[in-house]
Protein backbone atom coordinates (compact mmCIF):
# COMPACT_ATOMS: atom_id res chain seq x y z
CA UNK A 1 0.00 0.00 0.00
CA UNK A 2 1.13 3.52 -0.57
CA UNK A 3 1.85 5.56 2.48
CA UNK A 4 0.35 8.98 1.98
CA UNK A 5 3.05 11.53 1.34
CA UNK A 6 3.12 15.27 1.74
CA UNK A 7 6.24 15.48 -0.38
CA UNK A 8 6.71 13.76 -3.68
CA UNK A 9 8.62 10.69 -2.54
CA UNK A 10 6.45 7.65 -2.02
CA UNK A 11 7.42 4.83 0.31
CA UNK A 12 5.62 1.53 -0.05
CA UNK A 13 6.15 -1.85 1.58
CA UNK A 14 5.59 -4.49 -1.12
CA UNK A 15 6.40 -7.47 1.11
CA UNK A 16 7.64 -8.13 4.63
CA UNK A 17 11.20 -8.10 3.28
CA UNK A 18 11.02 -5.04 1.04
CA UNK A 19 10.82 -1.27 1.00
CA UNK A 20 10.19 0.61 -2.22
CA UNK A 21 10.86 4.32 -2.67
CA UNK A 22 9.59 6.09 -5.80
CA UNK A 23 10.10 9.62 -7.07
CA UNK A 24 9.87 11.39 -10.42
CA UNK A 25 12.40 13.99 -11.52
CA UNK A 26 12.19 16.70 -14.14
CA UNK A 27 15.48 15.68 -15.74
CA UNK A 28 16.78 13.01 -18.13
CA UNK A 29 18.07 9.82 -16.55
CA UNK A 30 21.72 10.38 -17.40
CA UNK A 31 21.70 13.50 -15.24
CA UNK A 32 19.96 11.73 -12.36
CA UNK A 33 22.55 8.98 -12.64
CA UNK A 34 25.33 11.54 -12.62
CA UNK A 35 23.95 13.24 -9.51
CA UNK A 36 23.59 9.83 -7.88
CA UNK A 37 27.11 8.58 -8.61
CA UNK A 38 29.34 11.67 -8.39
CA UNK A 39 30.74 12.12 -4.86
CA UNK A 40 30.75 15.94 -4.91
CA UNK A 41 27.14 15.96 -6.04
CA UNK A 42 26.06 13.29 -3.56
CA UNK A 43 27.47 15.45 -0.80
CA UNK A 44 25.04 18.16 -1.76
CA UNK A 45 21.84 16.19 -1.50
CA UNK A 46 22.25 12.97 0.45
CA UNK A 47 22.07 14.51 3.92
CA UNK A 48 18.57 15.79 3.24
CA UNK A 49 18.20 18.79 5.55
CA UNK A 50 19.53 16.89 8.50
CA UNK A 51 23.23 17.49 8.61
CA UNK A 52 26.38 17.58 6.56
CA UNK A 53 27.81 14.80 4.42
CA UNK A 54 31.47 14.47 5.36
CA UNK A 55 32.32 11.34 3.39
CA UNK A 56 31.02 10.27 -0.03
CA UNK A 57 33.23 7.57 -1.50
CA UNK A 58 32.09 5.86 -4.67
CA UNK A 59 34.12 3.21 -6.47
CA UNK A 60 31.63 2.66 -9.25
CA UNK A 61 32.42 -0.81 -10.59
CA UNK A 62 31.15 -4.26 -9.82
CA UNK A 63 32.85 -5.28 -6.58
CA UNK A 64 33.72 -1.65 -5.82
CA UNK A 65 32.85 -0.15 -2.45
CA UNK A 66 30.86 2.91 -1.44
CA UNK A 67 30.64 4.72 1.86
CA UNK A 68 28.66 7.77 3.00
CA UNK A 69 29.00 9.47 6.36
CA UNK A 70 26.87 12.28 7.65
CA UNK A 71 27.27 14.43 10.74
CA UNK A 72 23.69 14.77 11.85
CA UNK A 73 22.28 17.65 13.80
CA UNK A 74 23.34 17.14 17.38
CA UNK A 75 26.81 16.10 16.28
CA UNK A 76 26.51 12.34 15.98
CA UNK A 77 27.90 10.47 13.00
CA UNK A 78 25.77 8.26 10.81
CA UNK A 79 27.60 5.98 8.39
CA UNK A 80 26.52 3.63 5.63
CA UNK A 81 28.60 1.53 3.28
CA UNK A 82 28.29 -1.29 0.81
CA UNK A 83 29.48 -2.91 -2.38
CA UNK A 84 28.32 -2.57 -5.97
CA UNK A 85 26.94 -5.81 -7.39
CA UNK A 86 25.54 -4.76 -10.74
CA UNK A 87 25.90 -1.58 -12.77
CA UNK A 88 24.04 -0.59 -15.92
CA UNK A 89 25.05 3.03 -16.56
CA UNK A 90 22.13 5.49 -16.49
CA UNK A 91 19.65 2.70 -15.73
CA UNK A 92 20.35 0.45 -12.82
CA UNK A 93 22.62 -0.06 -9.83
CA UNK A 94 22.43 -3.00 -7.46
CA UNK A 95 24.41 -2.63 -4.27
CA UNK A 96 24.54 -3.81 -0.71
CA UNK A 97 23.96 -1.41 2.15
CA UNK A 98 25.16 -1.69 5.70
CA UNK A 99 23.99 0.70 8.38
CA UNK A 100 27.02 1.15 10.62
CA UNK A 101 25.03 2.16 13.66
CA UNK A 102 23.91 -1.32 14.65
CA UNK A 103 25.78 -4.28 16.17
CA UNK A 104 26.85 -7.02 13.74
CA UNK A 105 26.05 -4.63 10.92
CA UNK A 106 27.70 -6.62 8.10
CA UNK A 107 25.49 -9.62 8.61
CA UNK A 108 22.46 -7.40 8.35
CA UNK A 109 23.16 -5.81 4.98
CA UNK A 110 20.27 -4.96 2.72
CA UNK A 111 20.34 -5.30 -1.05
CA UNK A 112 19.32 -2.11 -2.82
CA UNK A 113 18.27 -1.82 -6.45
CA UNK A 114 18.15 1.61 -8.03
CA UNK A 115 16.32 1.92 -11.33
CA UNK A 116 15.97 4.96 -13.58
CA UNK A 117 13.32 5.06 -16.30
CA UNK A 118 12.96 8.01 -18.62
CA UNK A 119 9.87 9.20 -20.47
CA UNK A 120 9.45 12.58 -22.16
CA UNK A 121 12.58 13.93 -20.53
CA UNK A 122 11.38 13.01 -17.05
CA UNK A 123 12.89 10.24 -14.96
CA UNK A 124 11.18 7.91 -12.55
CA UNK A 125 13.55 6.73 -9.87
CA UNK A 126 12.87 3.69 -7.72
CA UNK A 127 14.90 2.20 -4.91
CA UNK A 128 13.98 -1.28 -3.78
CA UNK A 129 15.59 -2.31 -0.49
CA UNK A 130 15.32 -5.99 0.27
CA UNK A 131 16.59 -8.64 2.58
CA UNK A 132 17.57 -11.99 1.21
CA UNK A 133 17.25 -14.22 4.26
CA UNK A 134 15.75 -14.55 7.66
CA UNK A 135 18.86 -13.17 9.38
CA UNK A 136 18.66 -10.00 7.38
CA UNK A 137 14.96 -9.74 7.89
CA UNK A 138 15.32 -10.21 11.63
CA UNK A 139 18.06 -7.61 11.66
CA UNK A 140 15.62 -5.17 10.23
CA UNK A 141 13.45 -5.65 13.27
CA UNK A 142 16.32 -4.06 15.15
CA UNK A 143 17.18 -1.38 12.64
CA UNK A 144 13.75 -0.02 12.01
CA UNK A 145 12.45 -1.61 8.85
CA UNK A 146 11.30 -4.91 10.19
CA UNK A 147 9.31 -7.69 8.68
CA UNK A 148 5.71 -7.39 9.51
CA UNK A 149 5.45 -3.72 8.92
CA UNK A 150 3.30 -4.23 5.86
CA UNK A 151 0.73 -6.06 7.91
CA UNK A 152 0.98 -3.47 10.61
CA UNK A 153 0.42 -0.72 8.08
CA UNK A 154 -2.55 -2.49 6.56
CA UNK A 155 -3.92 -2.92 10.00
CA UNK A 156 -3.35 0.71 10.87
CA UNK A 157 -5.21 1.74 7.78
CA UNK A 158 -8.17 -0.20 9.07
CA UNK A 159 -8.03 1.54 12.41
CA UNK A 160 -7.02 4.94 11.09
CA UNK A 161 -10.27 6.44 12.19
CA UNK A 162 -9.50 5.63 15.80
CA UNK A 163 -6.16 7.42 15.49
CA UNK A 164 -7.55 10.74 14.42
CA UNK B 1 18.46 4.02 3.53
CA UNK B 2 18.27 2.42 6.88
CA UNK B 3 17.23 4.74 9.57
CA UNK B 4 17.65 4.38 13.29
CA UNK B 5 14.42 4.03 15.12
CA UNK B 6 13.69 5.59 18.46
CA UNK B 7 14.30 2.95 21.10
CA UNK B 8 11.02 3.74 22.78
CA UNK B 9 9.06 2.14 19.96
CA UNK B 10 10.99 -1.13 19.90
CA UNK B 11 8.42 -3.04 21.87
CA UNK B 12 5.56 -2.29 19.54
CA UNK B 13 7.73 -3.21 16.55
CA UNK B 14 8.68 -6.55 18.02
CA UNK B 15 5.14 -7.27 19.08
CA UNK B 16 3.79 -7.00 15.55
CA UNK B 17 6.72 -8.85 13.97
CA UNK B 18 5.24 -12.22 15.03
CA UNK B 19 2.74 -13.58 12.47
CA UNK B 20 0.32 -15.01 15.04
CA UNK B 21 0.20 -11.74 16.90
CA UNK B 22 -0.49 -9.90 13.68
CA UNK B 23 -3.30 -12.37 13.08
CA UNK B 24 -4.74 -11.51 16.47
CA UNK B 25 -4.52 -7.81 15.68
CA UNK B 26 -6.23 -8.41 12.34
CA UNK B 27 -9.10 -10.16 14.05
CA UNK B 28 -9.39 -7.43 16.66
CA UNK B 29 -9.35 -4.77 13.96
CA UNK B 30 -12.88 -5.97 13.27
CA UNK B 31 -13.96 -5.20 16.82
CA UNK B 32 -13.73 -6.41 20.38
CA UNK B 33 -13.66 -10.20 20.85
CA UNK B 34 -13.67 -12.62 23.76
CA UNK B 35 -10.64 -14.87 24.23
CA UNK B 36 -12.59 -17.93 23.17
CA UNK B 37 -13.24 -16.39 19.77
CA UNK B 38 -9.53 -15.76 19.28
CA UNK B 39 -8.68 -19.32 20.26
CA UNK B 40 -11.22 -20.55 17.74
CA UNK B 41 -10.12 -18.28 14.89
CA UNK B 42 -6.40 -18.92 15.37
CA UNK B 43 -6.83 -22.64 15.92
CA UNK B 44 -4.15 -22.62 18.62
CA UNK B 45 -4.25 -23.98 22.16
CA UNK B 46 -5.50 -21.38 24.62
CA UNK B 47 -2.16 -21.11 26.52
CA UNK B 48 -0.40 -20.07 23.31
CA UNK B 49 -3.06 -17.52 22.47
CA UNK B 50 -2.85 -16.16 25.99
CA UNK B 51 0.90 -15.84 25.68
CA UNK B 52 0.59 -13.78 22.50
CA UNK B 53 -2.13 -11.65 24.06
CA UNK B 54 0.13 -10.99 27.02
CA UNK B 55 2.88 -9.67 24.73
CA UNK B 56 0.38 -7.45 22.94
CA UNK B 57 -0.96 -6.18 26.24
CA UNK B 58 2.53 -5.38 27.47
CA UNK B 59 3.14 -3.01 24.57
CA UNK B 60 -0.36 -1.64 24.84
CA UNK B 61 -1.43 -2.91 21.41
CA UNK B 62 -4.54 -4.45 22.95
CA UNK B 63 -6.71 -3.53 25.88
CA UNK B 64 -8.61 -6.01 27.99
CA UNK B 65 -11.75 -5.90 30.11
CA UNK B 66 -13.57 -8.52 32.09
CA UNK B 67 -17.29 -8.91 31.81
CA UNK B 68 -18.76 -11.64 33.91
CA UNK B 69 -16.69 -14.72 33.22
CA UNK B 70 -15.62 -13.49 29.82
CA UNK B 71 -12.44 -11.64 29.07
CA UNK B 72 -12.70 -9.28 26.10
CA UNK B 73 -9.81 -7.94 24.04
CA UNK B 74 -9.82 -4.96 21.76
CA UNK B 75 -7.29 -3.16 19.58
CA UNK B 76 -5.53 -0.02 20.75
CA UNK B 77 -4.38 1.69 17.56
CA UNK B 78 -2.42 4.34 19.43
CA UNK B 79 0.19 1.83 20.52
CA UNK B 80 0.88 0.95 16.90
CA UNK B 81 1.11 4.55 15.80
CA UNK B 82 4.92 4.66 16.26
CA UNK B 83 5.25 2.22 13.38
CA UNK B 84 3.11 4.41 11.20
CA UNK B 85 5.09 7.46 12.28
CA UNK B 86 8.35 5.73 11.55
CA UNK B 87 7.42 5.13 7.92
CA UNK B 88 6.25 8.72 7.60
CA UNK B 89 9.54 9.95 9.01
CA UNK B 90 11.49 7.74 6.63
CA UNK B 91 9.46 9.08 3.74
CA UNK B 92 10.00 12.64 4.87
CA UNK B 93 13.77 12.25 4.99
CA UNK B 94 13.79 10.88 1.44
CA UNK B 95 11.54 13.72 0.27
CA UNK B 96 14.03 16.21 1.67
CA UNK B 97 16.85 14.40 -0.04
CA UNK B 98 15.05 14.42 -3.36
CA UNK B 99 14.23 18.12 -3.05
CA UNK B 100 17.94 18.78 -2.80
CA UNK B 101 18.61 16.44 -5.69
CA UNK B 102 16.15 18.49 -7.75
CA UNK B 103 18.33 21.56 -7.20
CA UNK B 104 21.46 19.66 -8.24
CA UNK B 105 19.70 18.42 -11.38
CA UNK B 106 18.57 21.91 -12.34
CA UNK B 107 22.17 22.99 -12.20
CA UNK B 108 23.35 20.07 -14.31
CA UNK B 109 20.68 20.85 -16.89
CA UNK B 110 21.68 24.49 -17.10
CA UNK B 111 25.30 23.51 -17.41
CA UNK B 112 24.54 21.14 -20.29
CA UNK B 113 22.56 23.80 -22.11
CA UNK B 114 25.37 26.26 -21.47
CA UNK B 115 27.79 23.85 -23.10
CA UNK B 116 25.66 24.02 -26.20
CA UNK B 117 26.10 20.33 -26.77
CA UNK B 118 22.37 19.84 -27.11
CA UNK B 119 22.72 16.41 -25.59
Amino acid sequence: MAVASSGTATVTLPTDEQILITREFDAPKDLVYKAWTTPDLVKRWWSANRGEVTVAEIDLRVGGKWRYVMIAEGGFEVGFHGEYREIVPNERIVSTEVYEGIPDAEAEAALNTLTLTEADGRTTLTILAEHRNKEGRDAHINSGMEAGMQDAMDLLEEVAISLS
Amino acid sequence: MAMARAATTADAFNAVAEPRRRQILDVLAGGERPVNDLVYVLGLPQPQVSKHLRVLREVGAVDVRDEGRQRFYRLNGHALKPIHDWVKEYERSWSERFDRLDAVLEELKEKEEGDGSGK
